[in-house]
């Protein structure tokens, strides 16, 4: 590498570019482009080590040629405050094992927001890669009555700046055709700070090209950051700190005497590159960007007034939430219906098609009801995946947390945790995954440790049973009180654990609550399909691997080992479940349980649901049991000294033990793969496990004490 | 008269309200992080509205929206201009 005194960068075209990396703001529209350019050939894992989505796929170029495109998380800044960003800044500069360096980075640009957009172009310039600008959105702009000049912006810049209408496929294929052809760019930087300051920057860059042999580029990235980092450099920081490199003693000793004499001449480092990259911004968007009239209110504005009005706004959001919720608990039933039969068909198929025997038995009883009980929550992860997709990308999800931020803050969370929180109620596996929109780690993570207390649509066989055993002359009014009263049990714990994690375990400084709230847009359709799509194939997957797996595990748990002669609950009290239960019977009895319960709590780790199912085998009710003949047989179990078994105060310990309890491999499951890390869902569900049998134990015993039975 | 405008922090600005940001009252990670949104001294803002429950605050700047809690508003020292 050439060392120039100036920061310039020259760059040839480069004819061969093998990866591109997309890059931008969240809400420039970057997601809308990466599906333009991939279409459906995209591939979603994670990175290494961190849990940050990884999103790649493959852009087709004229003549079969075929370029790799990354898509880099969205984002405000390349500072290297959050994990997003210290990842973002390590794929560009190529130093992520499994992904290549990119060739060319494109940065999309909402037009319409463009002083801010650029703030961000100016930090990856420093990064010195050949870069093409996305001009995007430019329809919105020309609809407010701007013109930006974008020949002149490429020229300030020193880059190509294509306009571009992603949602509508304007400009792709310009942008093709620069990848196709190799860009060439010139710049340098065009921003200045305090002299003083700038001098010790200068330093600082010759001591890093010298001592760990960075090219210019770099080392100027890099010198920005240590001087921005405001604390001194420390040993233990050289592998945990945020930039991690490992500098030499000598090295971090100079860094520390630079920081040292900025602090006694009062130069603010950290923020005056900010202010110095503004500047220089301004500068450019006054030349490009012309006002030619000015309009008053716009759409934005106006709809904002409602949804965002004191009374209005909640009557709006109460809708949004009620129909959200109308549709997962009644459309979706439908197909729901018609998965759980083409499941059974594909039961009695099997059971036809196979000979008698354990095999059999293991595949239909094992296998499909298993991996069916599952897929069964598809049609209602759709529609909640649709919903969310629908409110982020309209710009109505930033109103969400703009209101609820306020209730959310009491209990120490962030208003961007409401949606995960409310879409639990409909399962915790997608409401887990939409946590993603959290940045702060640990806010994130408290928010995927209380969503499962949420009670999701599977508790809901398990709660109606339970009431109808519970009061069986009961109006429809009062059973809906109960029901009701079972929600707002899971909402308060909620409330109460998130509370404590962030109190204690997950303790950190109050979440910043710095939020854009952006322009309404229409939504694009492609992008709400697609993103509905991959959730649901994350899902799928995972009922097809982890899930399957598990229902094996159960299944061979209720049906080993084998007793000749024994039929129906005898062979399930003399399997390994019906030991389990019977070994657990000590435990659960304070709760008022016995083993035939025990065994039903277990059975319901594959699913909660399951403890429907499992009941009508334990009373010997065949597989087709109905609600009312498993109702009648609840009613008349008894204890073997002749109590009767389901007592109310039974009843309502059984419902508050699985409001609590973690009942759910799937959720575990993904929260393993949200996480990273197997000691989260372990927590999670040993909390949850003592939380549910303190809070079981409390109603059977203190309601005992008070006399009820 | 610039001699009589007031300067105040961005929390206490009443809606519509307009101001020139002077400086910040601490120096830290959140305050960078809300320069780094374009909040610099020497930019316009313009209060837009508080949420329904009176917390956060929405505000207009750089042409865009942003909305950050009180306690955040608050370190923005802002000089009033309408």
């Amino acid at each position: 590498m050439k060392r120039m005194s100036s920061l310039a960068l020259q760059s040839t075209r480069q004819s061969l570019i093998k990866t591109v990396a997309l890059t931008g703001n969240p809400n420039s529209g970057k997601t809308t482009l990466f599906n333009a350019f991939t279409k459906l050939r995209q591939k979603v894992g994670n990175y290494p080590g961190v849990t940050i989505e990884r999103k790649t796929g493959t852009l087709m170029l004229a003549n079969d040629r075929v370029v790799n495109v990354i898509d880099l998380p969205g984002m405000y800044s390349l500072a290297v405050r959050s994990p997003d960003e210290q990842l973002a800044r390590n794929v560009l500069m190529g130093r992520t094992h499994d992904t290549p360096k990119p060739d060319l980075v494109i940065c999309v640009v909402d037009a319409g927001n463009l002083e801010r957009n650029l703030y961000l172009v100016s930090q990856l310039q420093d990064l010195g890669l050949p870069m093409i600008i996305a001009l995007n959105m430019m329809d919105e702009v020309e609809h407010q009555g701007k013109e930006i000049d974008a020949a002149r912006l490429s020229r300030l810049l020193g880059m190509p700046v294509v306009p571009t209408v992603a949602s509508q496929n304007k400009g792709i294929e310009e942008l093709k055709q620069l990848i196709s052809e190799g860009v060439t760019v010139s710049y340098q930087r065009g921003w200045r700070m305090a002299p003083d300051l700038e001098e010790e920057v200068e330093h600082l860059v010759r001591l890093l090209v010298q001592h760990e042999g960075m090219d210019r580029h770099q080392a100027f990235a890099e010198a920005l950051i240590l001087l921005s980092l405001g604390a001194k450099l420390k040993n233990e920081e050289k592998k945990a700190g945020p930039t991690q490199w490992f500098y030499k003693e000598e090295l971090i000793r100079q860094i520390n005497m630079i920081q040292d004499r900025l602090h006694l001449k009062g130069l603010r480092a950290r923020t005056a590159a900010i202010e110095a990259r503004y500047d220089w911004i301004k500068s450019i968007f006054k030349q490009c960007v012309r006002d030619k009239n000015k309009q008053g209110e716009d759409l934005t504005e106006r709809i904002d007034a409602i949804v965002t009005h004191k009374l209005w706004g909640w009557v709006f959001f109460l809708g949004i939430m009620a129909l959200m919720f109308y549709m997962i608990f009644t459309i979706a039933t439908y197909p729901m219906d018609w998965i759980d039969a083409g499941f059974n068909k594909l039961g009695d198929w099997v059971t036809q098609t196979l000979p008698e025997g354990q095999l059999r038995n293991l595949v239909v009883d094992g296998m499909i009801a298993g991996v069916g009980g599952v897929a069964i929550f598809l049609p209602q992860i759709l529609i909640l995946f649709f919903f969310i997709s629908l409110l982020q990308d309209t710009g109505y999800m930033a109103r969400t947390a703009f209101i609820m931020d306020r209730v959310m803050s009491r209990v120490g969370l962030h208003g961007k945790s409401f949606i995960p929180l409310l879409s639990s109620f409909a399962c915790a596996i997608p409401g887990i995954m939409s946590a993603r929109t959290i940045e702060s780690p640990k806010d994130r993570l408290v928010t995927i440790l209380v969503a499962p207390l949420m009670s999701c649509s599977a508790r809901l066989p398990v709660y109606t049973i339970m009431i109808a055993v519970l009061m069986p002359a009961a109006t429809g009014m009062q059973k809906a009180g109960i029901m009701l009263a079972m929600y707002m049990l899971g909402i308060v714990g909620a409330c109460l654990m998130a509370w404590l994690f962030k109190k204690t375990l997950l303790r950190s400084q109050k979440p910043v609550f710095i939020m854009e709230l952006p322009p309404y847009r229409w939504p694009s359709w492609h992008a709400v399909v697609i993103h509905m799509w991959e959730r649901s194939r994350l899902f799928l997957k995972r009922a097809g691997t982890v899930i399957l797996a598990l229902s094996v595990v159960l299944w061979v748990l209720m049906s080993y080992p084998r007793h000749e002669g024994l039929q129906g609950s005898e062979a399930l009290k003399a399997s390994f479940a019906g030991q389990m239960g019977t070994a657990l019977e000590p435990v659960i009895e304070p709760l008022g349980y016995d083993w035939r319960i025990g065994i039903g709590l277990i059975g319901s780790f594959a699913a909660r649901e399951v403890f429907v199912s499992t009941m009508s085998i334990v009373f010997n009710l065949g597989d087709e049991a109905r609600e009312k003949s498993l109702r009648e047989a609840f009613q008349a179990a008894h204890w073997p000294d002749g109590r009767p078994l389901f007592t109310p105060l039974v009843c309502l310990s059984l419902m508050v033990f699985y409001v609590f309890a973690l009942q759910c491999v799937s959720t575990v499951a993904v929260v393993w793969r949200e996480t990273n890390s197997w000691y989260w869902p372990l927590f999670q569900f040993v909390y949850m496990a003592i939380l549910a049998y303190l809070a079981a134990l409390s109603v059977y015993q203190l309601g005992r004490m008070m006399g009820f039975v | 008269m610039p001699e009589n405008r007031k300067t105040v922090s961005l929390s206490k600005m009443s809606i519509g309200q307009k101001g020139r940001i002077r400086d910040f009252l601490v120096e830290s990670d959140d305050c960078e992080r809300i320069e780094e949104m374009g909040v610099t001294p020497g930019e316009q803002v313009e209060v837009v509205r508080y949420a329904p429950l009176g917390d956060p605050i929405e505000i207009k700047i750089r042409g865009y929206h942003l909305s950050l809690r009180k306690e955040e508003a608050a370190l923005i020292q802002v000089e009033v201009l309408s």
